[in-house]
Protein backbone atom coordinates (compact mmCIF):
# COMPACT_ATOMS: atom_id res chain seq x y z
CA UNK A 1 0.00 0.00 0.00
CA UNK A 2 2.72 2.51 0.66
CA UNK A 3 4.25 1.77 -2.77
CA UNK A 4 0.97 2.06 -4.26
CA UNK A 5 0.39 5.83 -3.00
CA UNK A 6 4.52 6.23 -3.13
CA UNK A 7 4.95 5.16 -7.16
CA UNK A 8 1.43 5.63 -8.46
CA UNK A 9 0.21 8.67 -7.07
CA UNK A 10 3.70 10.01 -6.68
CA UNK A 11 3.16 11.37 -2.99
CA UNK A 12 6.81 11.25 -0.75
CA UNK A 13 7.42 8.30 0.84
CA UNK A 14 6.84 9.42 4.34
CA UNK A 15 3.35 10.77 3.69
CA UNK A 16 2.18 7.42 1.71
CA UNK A 17 3.11 5.75 4.75
CA UNK A 18 1.18 7.68 6.90
CA UNK A 19 -1.56 7.50 5.06
CA UNK A 20 -1.19 3.73 4.33
CA UNK A 21 -1.07 2.89 8.02
CA UNK A 22 -4.48 5.33 8.34
CA UNK A 23 -6.21 3.07 5.83
CA UNK A 24 -4.51 -0.19 7.57
CA UNK A 25 -5.85 1.09 11.08
CA UNK A 26 -9.33 1.71 9.52
CA UNK A 27 -9.52 -1.67 7.85
CA UNK A 28 -8.41 -3.62 11.02
CA UNK A 29 -10.95 -1.31 13.48
CA UNK A 30 -13.91 -1.13 11.38
CA UNK A 31 -14.53 -4.95 10.66
CA UNK A 32 -13.28 -5.28 14.20
CA UNK A 33 -16.61 -3.49 15.52
CA UNK A 34 -18.40 -5.33 13.69
CA UNK A 35 -17.27 -8.82 15.06
CA UNK A 36 -18.05 -7.32 18.26
CA UNK A 37 -21.42 -6.69 17.44
CA UNK A 38 -22.09 -10.05 16.02
CA UNK A 39 -19.99 -11.92 19.46
CA UNK A 40 -21.65 -10.39 21.34
CA UNK A 41 -24.95 -12.23 19.40
CA UNK A 42 -23.29 -15.42 19.93
CA UNK A 43 -22.11 -15.33 23.14
CA UNK A 44 -25.59 -14.80 23.99
CA UNK A 45 -26.84 -17.94 21.89
CA UNK A 46 -24.21 -20.13 23.24
CA UNK A 47 -25.10 -18.98 26.51
CA UNK A 48 -29.02 -19.29 25.80
CA UNK A 49 -28.70 -22.81 24.62
CA UNK A 50 -26.92 -24.01 27.25
CA UNK A 51 -29.30 -23.21 29.35
CA UNK A 52 -32.23 -24.24 27.02
CA UNK A 53 -33.33 -20.80 26.39
CA UNK A 54 -33.61 -19.40 22.85
CA UNK A 55 -31.79 -15.97 23.65
CA UNK A 56 -32.55 -12.85 21.56
CA UNK A 57 -34.84 -14.22 18.55
CA UNK A 58 -37.01 -10.83 17.91
CA UNK A 59 -35.14 -8.26 15.84
CA UNK A 60 -34.61 -9.38 12.74
CA UNK A 61 -33.70 -13.00 11.11
CA UNK A 62 -32.50 -15.12 14.35
CA UNK A 63 -32.19 -11.92 16.21
CA UNK A 64 -29.27 -11.59 14.12
CA UNK A 65 -29.82 -7.70 14.41
CA UNK A 66 -29.88 -7.30 17.96
CA UNK A 67 -26.37 -5.87 18.63
CA UNK A 68 -27.40 -2.95 16.69
CA UNK A 69 -30.64 -2.49 17.84
CA UNK A 70 -28.70 -2.22 21.69
CA UNK A 71 -26.26 0.14 19.86
CA UNK A 72 -28.79 2.67 18.67
CA UNK A 73 -30.59 2.56 22.05
CA UNK A 74 -27.42 3.13 24.02
CA UNK A 75 -26.93 6.26 21.19
CA UNK A 76 -29.98 7.44 22.11
CA UNK A 77 -29.49 7.24 25.56
CA UNK A 78 -28.74 10.17 27.89
CA UNK A 79 -25.08 10.18 29.15
CA UNK A 80 -25.86 10.86 33.00
CA UNK A 81 -22.48 11.95 34.87
CA UNK A 82 -23.06 11.10 38.75
CA UNK A 83 -22.44 15.05 40.54
CA UNK A 84 -19.77 13.32 42.88
CA UNK A 85 -18.39 12.22 40.44
CA UNK A 86 -14.51 13.53 38.66
CA UNK A 87 -16.16 14.28 35.24
CA UNK A 88 -12.56 14.53 33.07
CA UNK A 89 -11.76 10.97 34.66
CA UNK A 90 -15.52 9.43 34.68
CA UNK A 91 -15.54 10.25 30.80
CA UNK A 92 -11.60 9.30 30.19
CA UNK A 93 -11.92 5.55 31.67
CA UNK A 94 -14.33 3.69 29.12
CA UNK A 95 -11.99 6.00 26.22
CA UNK A 96 -9.12 4.25 27.70
CA UNK A 97 -10.35 0.67 28.20
CA UNK A 98 -11.96 0.98 24.38
CA UNK A 99 -8.58 2.18 22.96
CA UNK A 100 -6.18 -0.29 24.46
CA UNK A 101 -8.41 -3.23 23.20
CA UNK A 102 -8.00 -1.94 20.13
CA UNK A 103 -4.28 -0.82 20.04
CA UNK A 104 -3.23 -4.50 20.53
CA UNK A 105 -4.76 -5.52 16.89
CA UNK A 106 -1.51 -3.85 15.52
CA UNK A 107 0.54 -6.41 15.52
CA UNK A 108 -1.46 -9.91 15.31
CA UNK A 109 -0.48 -11.26 12.02
CA UNK A 110 -4.06 -12.32 9.51
CA UNK A 111 -1.80 -14.28 7.33
CA UNK A 112 1.60 -14.10 5.56
CA UNK A 113 2.99 -11.08 5.61
CA UNK A 114 -0.24 -9.35 6.19
CA UNK A 115 -0.14 -7.38 9.66
CA UNK A 116 0.11 -3.33 10.39
CA UNK A 117 3.44 -2.94 12.17
CA UNK A 118 5.62 -6.00 11.63
CA UNK A 119 7.36 -4.73 14.97
CA UNK A 120 10.33 -7.16 16.39
CA UNK A 121 9.52 -6.30 19.68
CA UNK A 122 5.83 -7.67 18.97
CA UNK A 123 4.72 -9.45 21.87
CA UNK A 124 6.92 -6.69 24.32
CA UNK A 125 3.66 -4.37 22.20
CA UNK A 126 1.13 -6.54 23.30
CA UNK A 127 2.12 -7.27 27.33
CA UNK A 128 3.15 -3.23 27.25
CA UNK A 129 -0.69 -2.17 25.61
CA UNK A 130 -2.50 -5.18 28.18
CA UNK A 131 -0.93 -3.69 31.35
CA UNK A 132 -2.85 -0.51 30.16
CA UNK A 133 -5.93 -2.12 29.93
CA UNK A 134 -6.25 -2.06 34.48
CA UNK A 135 -6.30 2.03 34.10
CA UNK A 136 -9.92 2.24 32.37
CA UNK A 137 -11.54 -0.05 35.14
CA UNK A 138 -9.53 1.68 38.03
CA UNK A 139 -10.14 5.17 36.88
CA UNK A 140 -13.66 4.23 36.63
CA UNK A 141 -14.16 3.14 39.85
CA UNK A 142 -12.22 5.97 41.68
CA UNK A 143 -13.67 8.66 39.57
CA UNK A 144 -17.44 7.29 39.83
CA UNK A 145 -17.09 8.17 43.80
CA UNK A 146 -19.49 5.68 44.60
CA UNK A 147 -18.64 2.49 46.72
CA UNK A 148 -19.37 -0.50 44.41
CA UNK A 149 -17.58 0.60 41.65
CA UNK A 150 -14.68 0.94 44.04
CA UNK A 151 -14.37 -2.13 45.69
CA UNK A 152 -14.37 -3.35 42.06
CA UNK A 153 -12.11 -1.42 41.07
CA UNK A 154 -9.76 -2.55 43.80
CA UNK A 155 -10.72 -6.30 42.78
CA UNK A 156 -9.82 -5.64 39.04
CA UNK A 157 -6.53 -3.61 40.11
CA UNK A 158 -4.81 -6.89 41.93
CA UNK A 159 -6.66 -9.36 39.54
CA UNK A 160 -4.96 -7.91 36.84
CA UNK A 161 -1.45 -7.43 38.10
CA UNK A 162 -1.54 -11.18 39.23
CA UNK A 163 -2.56 -13.07 36.66
CA UNK A 164 -0.07 -10.30 34.36
CA UNK A 165 2.95 -11.73 36.09
CA UNK A 166 1.98 -15.23 34.90
CA UNK A 167 1.35 -14.37 31.08
CA UNK A 168 4.78 -12.48 31.30
CA UNK A 169 6.53 -16.23 32.05
CA UNK A 170 4.26 -17.92 29.83
CA UNK A 171 5.28 -15.43 26.73
CA UNK A 172 8.63 -16.03 27.95
CA UNK A 173 8.54 -19.81 27.67
CA UNK A 174 6.94 -19.15 23.74
CA UNK A 175 9.19 -16.67 22.83
CA UNK A 176 12.29 -18.61 24.17
CA UNK A 177 11.17 -21.83 21.77
CA UNK A 178 9.99 -19.63 18.89
CA UNK A 179 13.49 -17.59 19.44
CA UNK A 180 11.81 -14.19 18.38
CA UNK A 181 9.71 -11.52 19.70
CA UNK A 182 8.15 -10.89 16.35
CA UNK A 183 4.29 -12.50 16.44
CA UNK A 184 4.90 -13.84 12.49
CA UNK A 185 7.96 -15.43 13.26
CA UNK A 186 6.50 -16.96 16.25
CA UNK A 187 3.76 -18.37 13.74
CA UNK A 188 6.69 -19.81 11.41
CA UNK A 189 7.87 -21.60 13.93
CA UNK A 190 5.04 -23.39 14.97
CA UNK A 191 5.02 -25.10 11.31
CA UNK A 192 5.61 -28.93 11.76
CA UNK A 193 6.32 -29.40 15.16
CA UNK A 194 5.82 -33.61 14.76
CA UNK A 195 8.18 -35.37 12.67
CA UNK A 196 5.87 -38.09 11.70
CA UNK A 197 2.26 -36.16 12.06
CA UNK A 198 3.42 -32.89 10.75
CA UNK A 199 1.14 -30.51 12.89
CA UNK A 200 1.04 -26.80 13.08
CA UNK A 201 0.93 -25.04 16.89
CA UNK A 202 3.19 -24.64 20.36
CA UNK A 203 0.15 -26.58 21.71
CA UNK A 204 0.99 -29.92 20.03
CA UNK A 205 4.82 -29.62 21.91
CA UNK A 206 3.78 -31.67 24.91
CA UNK A 207 6.31 -29.95 26.64
CA UNK A 208 4.67 -26.49 25.57
CA UNK A 209 0.87 -28.02 26.37
CA UNK A 210 0.68 -26.77 30.25
CA UNK A 211 1.82 -23.38 29.62
CA UNK A 212 -1.51 -23.17 26.42
CA UNK A 213 -3.34 -24.23 29.69
CA UNK A 214 -1.55 -21.71 31.83
CA UNK A 215 -2.52 -18.91 29.12
CA UNK A 216 -5.66 -20.08 28.27
CA UNK A 217 -6.78 -19.53 31.85
CA UNK A 218 -5.05 -16.30 32.70
CA UNK A 219 -6.54 -14.61 29.52
CA UNK A 220 -10.58 -15.70 31.02
CA UNK A 221 -8.50 -13.48 34.49
CA UNK A 222 -6.96 -10.90 32.56
CA UNK A 223 -10.38 -10.12 30.70
CA UNK A 224 -12.60 -10.88 33.58
CA UNK A 225 -14.67 -13.26 31.65
CA UNK A 226 -16.66 -15.56 34.32
CA UNK A 227 -15.49 -17.55 35.98
CA UNK A 228 -13.14 -14.75 37.14
CA UNK A 229 -15.69 -11.87 36.77
CA UNK A 230 -15.34 -11.31 40.36
CA UNK A 231 -15.41 -7.43 39.30
CA UNK A 232 -18.96 -7.05 37.65
CA UNK A 233 -20.32 -9.66 40.56
CA UNK A 234 -23.74 -8.80 40.22
CA UNK A 235 -24.85 -10.73 43.04
CA UNK A 236 -22.00 -8.17 45.41
CA UNK A 237 -21.46 -5.46 43.68
CA UNK A 238 -24.58 -4.60 41.24
CA UNK A 239 -22.00 -4.08 38.35
CA UNK A 240 -18.79 -3.46 39.32
CA UNK A 241 -16.94 -0.58 37.93
CA UNK A 242 -20.01 -0.07 35.70
CA UNK A 243 -22.67 0.89 38.12
CA UNK A 244 -22.92 4.67 37.27
CA UNK A 245 -21.70 4.42 33.92
CA UNK A 246 -25.01 5.04 31.16
CA UNK A 247 -25.43 5.30 27.14
CA UNK A 248 -22.13 5.62 25.29
CA UNK A 249 -19.75 5.71 28.06
CA UNK A 250 -21.70 2.14 29.06
CA UNK A 251 -21.21 0.97 25.51
CA UNK A 252 -17.51 1.54 25.18
CA UNK A 253 -16.65 -0.36 28.16
CA UNK A 254 -18.92 -3.09 26.79
CA UNK A 255 -17.31 -3.00 23.17
CA UNK A 256 -13.63 -2.87 24.75
CA UNK A 257 -14.62 -5.85 27.44
CA UNK A 258 -15.60 -8.18 23.62
CA UNK A 259 -12.69 -6.67 21.91
CA UNK A 260 -10.30 -7.69 24.32
CA UNK A 261 -12.16 -11.21 24.92
CA UNK A 262 -11.98 -11.45 20.84
CA UNK A 263 -8.06 -10.27 21.57
CA UNK A 264 -7.14 -12.82 24.03
CA UNK A 265 -8.86 -15.50 21.51
CA UNK A 266 -6.69 -14.03 18.55
CA UNK A 267 -3.46 -14.24 21.13
CA UNK A 268 -4.27 -17.55 22.14
CA UNK A 269 -4.89 -19.29 18.72
CA UNK A 270 -1.27 -16.86 17.10
CA UNK A 271 0.89 -18.17 20.17
CA UNK A 272 -0.13 -21.50 20.83
CA UNK A 273 -1.99 -22.99 18.10
CA UNK A 274 -0.25 -22.12 14.62
CA UNK A 275 -2.12 -18.57 13.95
CA UNK A 276 -2.46 -18.62 10.16
CA UNK A 277 -1.09 -21.54 9.51
CA UNK A 278 -3.46 -24.95 9.08
CA UNK A 279 -3.61 -27.27 11.98
CA UNK A 280 -1.71 -29.90 10.41
CA UNK A 281 1.03 -28.86 7.31
CA UNK A 282 -0.46 -30.62 4.59
CA UNK A 283 0.12 -29.10 1.29
CA UNK A 284 -3.74 -28.86 0.01
CA UNK A 285 -4.61 -27.06 3.15
CA UNK A 286 -2.94 -24.17 2.33
CA UNK A 287 -5.43 -23.74 -0.64
CA UNK A 288 -7.34 -21.93 1.94
CA UNK A 289 -6.35 -18.46 2.62
CA UNK A 290 -4.76 -18.13 6.09
CA UNK A 291 -6.87 -15.72 7.64
CA UNK A 292 -9.60 -18.11 7.52
CA UNK A 293 -7.41 -20.48 9.27
CA UNK A 294 -7.14 -17.72 11.90
CA UNK A 295 -10.84 -17.02 11.88
CA UNK A 296 -11.97 -20.59 12.87
CA UNK A 297 -9.42 -20.64 15.61
CA UNK A 298 -10.50 -17.76 17.03
CA UNK A 299 -13.87 -18.42 17.05
CA UNK A 300 -13.15 -21.65 18.41
CA UNK A 301 -11.67 -20.27 21.40
CA UNK A 302 -14.89 -17.47 21.77
CA UNK A 303 -16.87 -20.44 22.02
CA UNK A 304 -14.73 -21.85 24.68
CA UNK A 305 -15.06 -18.45 26.56
CA UNK A 306 -18.77 -18.72 26.09
CA UNK A 307 -19.09 -22.43 26.97
CA UNK A 308 -17.01 -21.86 30.33
CA UNK A 309 -18.89 -18.42 31.26
CA UNK A 310 -21.99 -20.87 30.75
CA UNK A 311 -20.77 -23.97 32.91
CA UNK A 312 -18.39 -22.77 35.82
CA UNK A 313 -19.77 -20.83 38.81
CA UNK A 314 -17.58 -17.90 39.91
CA UNK A 315 -14.53 -18.24 42.01
CA UNK A 316 -14.01 -16.92 45.27
CA UNK A 317 -12.01 -14.12 45.65
CA UNK A 318 -9.11 -16.18 47.92
CA UNK A 319 -8.99 -18.60 45.52
CA UNK A 320 -8.58 -16.85 42.57
CA UNK A 321 -5.65 -14.95 44.16
CA UNK A 322 -4.46 -17.94 45.28
CA UNK A 323 -4.62 -19.66 41.95
CA UNK A 324 -2.82 -16.94 40.09
CA UNK A 325 0.17 -16.37 42.75
CA UNK A 326 0.36 -19.95 44.51
CA UNK A 327 -0.26 -22.12 41.45
CA UNK A 328 0.50 -19.96 38.15
CA UNK A 329 3.16 -17.95 39.29
CA UNK A 330 5.58 -21.18 40.75
CA UNK A 331 4.46 -23.63 37.44
CA UNK A 332 5.01 -20.95 35.02
CA UNK A 333 8.19 -19.84 36.63
CA UNK A 334 9.33 -23.29 36.74
CA UNK A 335 8.54 -24.28 33.13
CA UNK A 336 11.04 -21.39 31.97
CA UNK A 337 13.52 -22.56 33.79
CA UNK A 338 12.31 -26.20 32.05
CA UNK A 339 12.04 -24.79 28.77
CA UNK A 340 15.06 -23.03 28.20
CA UNK A 341 17.19 -26.34 29.47
CA UNK A 342 15.59 -28.42 27.52
CA UNK A 343 16.49 -26.06 24.81
CA UNK A 344 20.38 -25.23 25.97
CA UNK A 345 20.26 -29.57 26.01
CA UNK A 346 18.55 -29.65 22.79
CA UNK A 347 20.62 -26.69 20.84
CA UNK A 348 23.64 -25.88 22.34
CA UNK A 349 24.97 -29.39 24.50
CA UNK A 350 25.53 -29.03 28.12
CA UNK B 1 8.84 15.49 8.74
CA UNK B 2 6.40 13.15 10.36
CA UNK B 3 9.26 12.34 11.98
CA UNK B 4 9.73 15.93 13.00
CA UNK B 5 5.92 16.54 14.32
CA UNK B 6 6.41 13.11 16.38
CA UNK B 7 9.09 14.72 18.23
CA UNK B 8 8.08 18.15 18.72
CA UNK B 9 4.21 16.11 19.85
CA UNK B 10 5.80 13.62 22.47
CA UNK B 11 8.37 16.41 23.79
CA UNK B 12 5.81 18.85 23.85
CA UNK B 13 3.51 16.75 26.01
CA UNK B 14 6.23 14.89 28.81
CA UNK B 15 7.09 18.98 29.36
CA UNK B 16 3.40 19.48 29.60
CA UNK B 17 2.31 16.67 31.65
CA UNK B 18 5.63 16.77 34.11
CA UNK B 19 4.65 20.42 34.94
CA UNK B 20 1.03 19.25 35.28
CA UNK B 21 2.55 16.15 37.42
CA UNK B 22 3.64 18.52 40.14
CA UNK B 23 1.48 21.31 39.66
CA UNK B 24 -2.09 19.76 39.82
CA UNK B 25 -4.51 19.77 43.18
CA UNK B 26 -5.86 16.18 43.24
CA UNK B 27 -2.67 13.30 43.46
CA UNK B 28 -4.90 10.99 41.80
CA UNK B 29 -4.57 13.36 38.27
CA UNK B 30 -0.86 13.80 39.20
CA UNK B 31 -0.25 10.32 38.94
CA UNK B 32 -2.12 9.93 35.57
CA UNK B 33 0.02 12.85 34.33
CA UNK B 34 2.98 10.78 34.87
CA UNK B 35 1.86 8.07 33.33
CA UNK B 36 1.13 10.12 30.17
CA UNK B 37 4.80 11.63 30.82
CA UNK B 38 6.03 7.92 30.97
CA UNK B 39 4.07 6.98 27.78
CA UNK B 40 5.23 9.99 25.58
CA UNK B 41 8.97 9.62 26.92
CA UNK B 42 8.45 5.79 25.47
CA UNK B 43 7.39 7.41 22.24
CA UNK B 44 10.56 9.36 22.22
CA UNK B 45 12.63 6.43 22.65
CA UNK B 46 11.01 4.27 19.91
CA UNK B 47 11.62 7.88 17.82
CA UNK B 48 15.45 7.24 18.51
CA UNK B 49 15.34 3.63 17.83
CA UNK B 50 15.54 2.15 21.04
CA UNK B 51 12.40 0.22 20.61
CA UNK B 52 12.96 -2.39 23.47
CA UNK B 53 14.11 -0.13 26.31
CA UNK B 54 10.58 2.02 25.05
CA UNK B 55 8.31 -1.30 25.71
CA UNK B 56 10.08 -2.10 29.31
CA UNK B 57 9.40 1.53 29.96
CA UNK B 58 5.73 1.43 29.63
CA UNK B 59 5.34 -2.60 30.84
CA UNK B 60 7.51 -1.72 34.25
CA UNK B 61 7.04 1.93 34.64
CA UNK B 62 3.24 2.46 33.16
CA UNK B 63 1.75 -1.84 34.03
CA UNK B 64 3.20 -1.99 37.42
CA UNK B 65 4.72 1.08 39.30
CA UNK B 66 2.12 3.01 38.33
CA UNK B 67 -0.58 1.10 39.14
CA UNK B 68 1.12 0.87 42.41
CA UNK B 69 0.91 4.95 42.60
CA UNK B 70 -2.40 5.12 41.62
CA UNK B 71 -3.49 2.15 44.20
CA UNK B 72 -1.65 3.71 47.06
CA UNK B 73 -2.82 7.59 45.87
CA UNK B 74 -6.42 6.80 45.32
CA UNK B 75 -7.18 5.63 48.77
CA UNK B 76 -5.80 8.16 50.43
CA UNK B 77 -7.83 10.78 52.53
CA UNK B 78 -5.40 13.96 51.63
CA UNK B 79 -6.31 17.37 53.63
CA UNK B 80 -4.38 20.05 51.12
CA UNK B 81 -4.83 22.41 53.81
CA UNK B 82 -2.40 20.57 56.03
CA UNK B 83 -0.03 19.97 52.91
CA UNK B 84 0.16 23.40 51.52
CA UNK B 85 1.40 24.54 55.62
CA UNK B 86 4.57 22.52 54.78
CA UNK B 87 5.31 24.21 51.60
CA UNK B 88 8.08 27.13 53.10
CA UNK B 89 9.58 24.28 55.50
CA UNK B 90 10.91 22.10 51.97
CA UNK B 91 11.30 25.29 50.16
CA UNK B 92 15.09 25.60 50.62
CA UNK B 93 15.60 21.67 49.63
CA UNK B 94 13.84 22.13 46.73
CA UNK B 95 15.72 25.03 45.42
CA UNK B 96 18.95 23.24 46.35
CA UNK B 97 17.37 20.70 44.47
CA UNK B 98 16.08 22.43 41.24
CA UNK B 99 19.46 24.64 41.13
CA UNK B 100 21.09 21.07 40.93
CA UNK B 101 18.82 19.86 37.85
CA UNK B 102 19.42 23.19 36.27
CA UNK B 103 23.39 23.10 36.60
CA UNK B 104 23.55 19.38 35.53
CA UNK B 105 21.28 20.66 32.48
CA UNK B 106 23.60 23.56 31.39
CA UNK B 107 26.87 21.57 31.93
CA UNK B 108 25.40 17.96 29.11
CA UNK B 109 24.44 21.16 26.82
CA UNK B 110 27.51 22.64 27.28
CA UNK B 111 29.69 18.81 26.60
CA UNK B 112 27.34 18.15 24.15
CA UNK B 113 27.62 21.47 21.79
CA UNK B 114 31.44 21.15 22.53
CA UNK B 115 31.69 18.72 20.03
CA UNK B 116 30.26 15.55 18.66
CA UNK B 117 30.97 12.62 20.69
CA UNK B 118 32.31 9.63 18.66
CA UNK B 119 30.17 7.05 18.83
CA UNK B 120 32.20 4.24 17.24
CA UNK B 121 34.91 4.68 20.85
CA UNK B 122 32.43 3.75 23.35
CA UNK B 123 33.31 0.56 25.80
CA UNK B 124 30.40 -2.11 23.70
CA UNK B 125 30.32 -0.68 19.91
CA UNK B 126 27.00 -1.56 18.89
CA UNK B 127 26.53 -3.43 15.47
CA UNK B 128 23.55 -1.04 13.38
CA UNK B 129 21.89 -4.00 12.27
CA UNK B 130 21.45 -6.37 15.27
CA UNK B 131 18.12 -5.51 16.59
CA UNK B 132 18.23 -3.37 20.35
CA UNK B 133 16.88 -7.32 22.15
CA UNK B 134 20.22 -9.11 20.51
CA UNK B 135 22.39 -6.37 21.40
CA UNK B 136 21.04 -5.56 24.79
CA UNK B 137 21.06 -9.46 25.56
CA UNK B 138 24.89 -10.17 23.99
CA UNK B 139 26.17 -7.49 26.53
CA UNK B 140 24.29 -8.20 29.27
CA UNK B 141 24.78 -11.76 29.39
CA UNK B 142 28.09 -11.64 28.49
CA UNK B 143 30.23 -8.90 29.69
CA UNK B 144 28.17 -7.09 32.32
CA UNK B 145 27.22 -10.63 33.41
CA UNK B 146 27.92 -10.39 37.22
CA UNK B 147 27.05 -6.82 37.45
CA UNK B 148 23.80 -7.75 35.60
CA UNK B 149 23.74 -10.87 38.67
CA UNK B 150 24.44 -8.67 41.12
CA UNK B 151 21.39 -6.29 40.77
CA UNK B 152 19.62 -9.25 40.53
CA UNK B 153 20.48 -10.40 44.27
CA UNK B 154 20.13 -6.54 45.49
CA UNK B 155 16.52 -6.95 44.30
CA UNK B 156 16.35 -10.18 45.74
CA UNK B 157 17.30 -8.74 49.36
CA UNK B 158 15.12 -5.78 49.00
CA UNK B 159 12.36 -8.02 47.87
CA UNK B 160 12.84 -10.29 51.31
CA UNK B 161 13.55 -7.31 53.45
CA UNK B 162 10.18 -5.96 52.30
CA UNK B 163 8.24 -9.14 53.03
CA UNK B 164 10.00 -9.69 56.54
CA UNK B 165 9.41 -5.99 57.28
CA UNK B 166 5.71 -5.71 56.31
CA UNK B 167 4.52 -9.52 57.39
CA UNK B 168 3.20 -10.20 60.60
CA UNK B 169 1.46 -13.23 62.04
CA UNK B 170 -1.90 -12.45 63.12
CA UNK B 171 -3.65 -14.26 65.98
CA UNK B 172 -7.13 -15.38 65.68
CA UNK B 173 -8.08 -15.34 61.50
CA UNK B 174 -9.65 -18.35 60.58
CA UNK B 175 -8.03 -18.96 57.15
CA UNK B 176 -8.95 -20.82 54.37
CA UNK B 177 -8.09 -24.38 54.15
CA UNK B 178 -8.23 -25.30 50.58
CA UNK B 179 -7.50 -29.02 51.11
CA UNK B 180 -10.45 -29.32 53.53
CA UNK B 181 -12.95 -27.96 51.18
CA UNK B 182 -11.78 -30.07 48.48
CA UNK B 183 -11.79 -33.36 50.00
CA UNK B 184 -15.47 -32.42 51.57
CA UNK B 185 -18.28 -34.83 50.26
CA UNK B 186 -21.77 -34.59 50.63
CA UNK B 187 -22.14 -37.70 52.85
CA UNK B 188 -20.11 -36.01 55.17
CA UNK B 189 -21.96 -32.84 55.85
CA UNK B 190 -25.80 -33.84 55.25
CA UNK B 191 -27.93 -36.37 56.61
CA UNK B 192 -31.17 -37.91 55.34
CA UNK B 193 -33.78 -38.20 57.99
CA UNK B 194 -37.33 -39.48 57.99
CA UNK B 195 -38.23 -38.14 61.47
CA UNK B 196 -41.70 -38.67 62.95
CA UNK B 197 -44.33 -36.28 62.98
CA UNK B 198 -44.69 -34.17 65.70
CA UNK B 199 -41.14 -35.25 67.13
CA UNK B 200 -38.54 -33.48 65.16
CA UNK B 201 -35.17 -34.29 64.83
CA UNK B 202 -31.86 -34.12 67.40
CA UNK B 203 -28.69 -32.66 65.57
Amino acid sequence: MTGFFNTTVGMSYEWSWFLATIIGILVIALPLMLAVAMIIYADRKIWAAMALRRGPNVVGPFGLLQSFADGLKVFLQETIVPAAANRGLFLLAPIITFTVALIVWAVVPFQAGVVLADINVGLLYVLAASSLGVYGIILSGWASNSKYPFYSALRAAAQMVSYEVAIGFVLISVVLWAGSFNLSTIVLAQRAVWPIIPVNGFAFNPLLFPMAVVFLISALAETQRAPFDLTEAESELVAGYQTEYSSMSFALFWLGEYANVLLMCALNATLFWGGWLPPIDWAPLYVVPGIIWLFAKILFFFFVFSWIKATVPRYRYDQLMRLGWKIFLPLSLFWVFLVSGVLMFMRVGI
Amino acid sequence: MIQAIAFYLFAAVVILSGAMTISSRNPVHSVMWLILAFFNAAGLMVLVGAEFIAMLLVIVYVGAVAVLFLFVVMMLDIDFAELRAGVMRYAGIGLAVAVALAAEVIIAVGAWSAGTLDLTRRVAPIDPVVPNIQAIGNLLYSRYVFIFEAAGFVLLVAMIGAIVLTHRERSGVRGQNIARQVNRRPQDSTRNMQPPVGQGVSL
